[in-house]
């Protein structure tokens, strides 16, 4: 199968859906001829047209407001926020408006709205390009939250993000756009809600979404040179969470370890480790174990950056101190 | 003949009167739960816009709603409903007075957040023109109104989305109802100017003031906005100058301004205005406007009726409709 970049996964769901049907249209800052700050839209004004595939002023909240209201009136856009930290300025449009149109004037309008963000540290951006606020979204009753790790998932997951009625935070990584992985010449799509073992193992369930998969994985690698062995599980969707999904792997290995870029508290750890508790307890052989960013700004150095971000070492130490304590 | 488009109005105009009027003792003796903003005083301005309208236009609102949802065809049965907090009601109970909508009528919502319908509104406006330019319905070519307080002009989606809607033409309104006080501050203290339609300029649209208390007037001035958003000539910002006859919501005492002031603009009731007019230039006669009030004052009655009889949401409902399930 060819192999092509995350970045231009992305791009192909796009085309794809915007050939598909013509009520689907971009809205965001430098999409087009510039192609976007990390180059993802690159090519699409020319395909597409200026209207479909339109710049807008510095305007975040409000940028989303009308993709809202063109929701309301039978378009399916697609909203560009460059960096996920700007994502704050359209808070009240996403929590006060998208998100409670369906349910809170009884039914009668939808909102099929893509938010697509970038997201995470390991560029050196400093404090407000940097950020994984992914969990503040979980927190959103009617909010749909997608956080593929995958060239693969990336796309299938982009176009029934975009077939979805409801809102849609997709959050991309940074990092990740440069990443090569399969995906087919065919059409294909991957359901939103779905998690995905990637690795199977028995001793001890590492919890991932995004690029900690990634980092996840490279973990597992070299615990496994020391005998233990780790199941990998994609979260792919943080909301609506998998949980059967999570309870099967955890009731198999009897111990979680959950990882996340976004800081410790509150996070999408704590949410996941509460259910986990709820549903698992009596097959728990250990405490579960959360591996975060520390609770700081992501600061720009790179030292202090790779201090504050988690990594594949951490999650090694993490799981070994674990299997030493609780084997 | 009389003209049927004017007693009509008037009777609109009647209509969300007493609609308030109502609330307010209904609100005071505590039958209705929770807050609510009535529009009384400001009656020609939902009407006078409505009256340049076609039905197939699109509104946005605000906190301050009925008015505008009944002068769009809202029926007072349900917007009752919703009030009482009814299943039949237009949100089933979960808007209550700041969040109906009616999108078969073109009313995309009234809003609880300040300010947060204008982006809404330009969307819809984004929506139409690209109805006829992506989407080649050549016969698209209607206008969203868009409404909110002088209090909701001083908010970033104001400026933003009046920004967007001039660089695009897109075909809307902006309606800022300037009742003189955002809850309890002045304009004098909230804004560095004292006109909003002066802020047209800064986003190359014609800013237009216009006597709210006049339903022929603001009729005039809406209706040339609409021309030119139908003519692709771009948005428009109107200020109606206005007066709400009740407190901000029913918690507030009008501490802030006198009795005095509010006397004043009562002298130039819009309601009276328009009486005047069609007694004295249209020959309507006297007899007619008793039976209008009578016939108005019956329908609001049957609202209550209809909202006090019709069951609650079943609790089990709670959790319905949180997302679009296929
Ligand atoms: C974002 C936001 N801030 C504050 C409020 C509280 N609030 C509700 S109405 C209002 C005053 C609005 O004044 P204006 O827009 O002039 O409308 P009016 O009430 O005069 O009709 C305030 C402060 C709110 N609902 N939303």
């Amino acid at each position: 199968m060819r192999e092509i970049f995350y970045s231009h996964a992305i791009r192909e769901a796009i085309a794809e859906e915007m050939e598909r049907d013509p009520s689907v249209f971009m809205l965001g800052e430098d999409i087009a001829e510039y192609g976007g700050a990390f180059k993802v839209t690159q090519g699409l004004s020319d395909r597409f047209g200026k209207e479909r595939i339109r710049n807008t002023p510095i305007s975040e909240n409000s940028f989303v407001g009308v993709a809202t209201g063109a929701a309301l009136l039978g378009f399916r856009p697609i909203v560009d926020i460059m960096f996920q930290d700007f994502i704050t300025l359209a808070m009240d449009q996403i929590t006060n408006h998208a998100t409670k149109i369906h349910y809170m004037y009884g039914g009668q309008m939808k909102v099929p709205l893509v938010i697509r963000t970038p997201a995470g540290g390991g560029r050196c951006y400093g404090p407000t390009h940097s950020q994984s606020l992914e969990a503040w979204f979980m927190h959103i009753p009617g909010l749909k939250v997608a956080a593929p790790a995958t060239a693969y998932d990336a796309k299938g997951m982009l176009k029934s993000a975009i077939r979805d009625d409801n809102p849609v935070v997709f959050v991309e990584s940074k990092l990740l756009y440069g990443q090569k992985g399969p995906v087919p010449e065919e059409e294909y799509l991957v359901p939103l809600g779905e998690a995905r073992v990637i690795r199977e193992g028995e001793d001890v369930t590492l919890i991932a979404y995004s690029r900690m998969t990634v980092e996840s994985e490279k973990a597992a690698r070299v615990l496994e040179q020391e005998g233990i062995s780790c199941e990998v599980l994609d979260l792919r969707t943080l909301a609506p969470l998998d949980m059967g999904k999570v309870s099967d792997s955890v009731v198999k290995t009897g111990r979680a370890v959950i990882v996340e870029e976004g800081c410790l508290t509150n996070g999408v750890g704590a949410e996941v480790s509460a259910r986990i508790t709820e549903s698992c307890f009596d097959y728990l052989n250990a405490p579960i174990r959360r591996v975060a960013a520390l609770d700081v700004p992501v600061p720009c150095a790179d030292s202090l950056e790779r201090a504050a971000l988690p990594d594949a070492g951490k999650i090694v130490t993490t799981v070994r101190r674990l299997l030493e304590q609780y084997s | 003949m009389h003209n049927e488009q004017l007693i009509g109005d008037y009777r609109r105009m009647l209509l969300i009167r007493l609609f308030e009027e109502k609330l307010d003792e209904l609100f005071s003796t505590g039958v209705i739960k929770g807050t609510s903003h009535l529009y009384a005083g400001q009656e020609a301005v939902a009407v006078g816009v409505c009256a340049a309208l076609r039905s197939s236009d699109y509104m946005t609102s605000t906190h301050r709603g009925h008015g505008h949802f009944l002068a769009k065809g809202g029926d007072p049965k349900r917007i009752m409903a919703e009030l009482f907090g009814k299943a039949t009601g237009y949100s089933k109970g979960r808007g209550g007075s700041q969040h109906m909508a009616c999108i078969d009528i073109g009313f995309l919502g009234s809003n609880g957040i300040t300010g947060g319908g204008i982006p809404i509104a330009t969307g819809a406006a984004l929506a139409v023109q690209m109805k006829q330019s992506v989407l080649k319905q050549q016969a698209e070519d209607s206008v969203v109104v868009c409404f909110f307080g002088e209090g909701g002009a001083h908010i970033g989606m104001f400026h933003e989305s009046l920004n967007m809607a001039g660089i695009w033409k897109l075909p809307v309104i902006y309606l800022c109802e300037n009742n003189l006080y955002a809850m309890s501050v002045p304009l004098s203290e909230a804004s560095s100017v004292q006109d909003i339609a002066v802020r047209g300029a800064s986003y190359n649209m014609p800013g237009v003031i216009v006597d709210g208390c006049d339903y022929f007037k603001v009729r005039e001035v809406v209706g040339e906005a609409a021309r030119r958003a139908r003519a692709g000539e771009g948005p428009t910002l109107i200020e109606a100058k206005t007066y709400r006859y009740y407190g901000h919501s029913k918690s507030d005492k009008r501490e802030y301004r006198t009795r005095e002031e509010e006397a004043e603009w009562r002298q130039r009731d819009p309601l009276l205005l328009l009486r005047d007019r069609l007694r004295n230039t249209e020959g309507v006669e006297d007899s007619l406007l008793e039976s209008i009030r009578m016939q108005v004052e019956a329908e609001v009655e049957e609202a209550v009726q209809f909202a006090t009889e019709i069951p609650e949401p079943d609790p089990m409902s709670v959790m319905d409709e949180v997302f679009v399930t296929p």
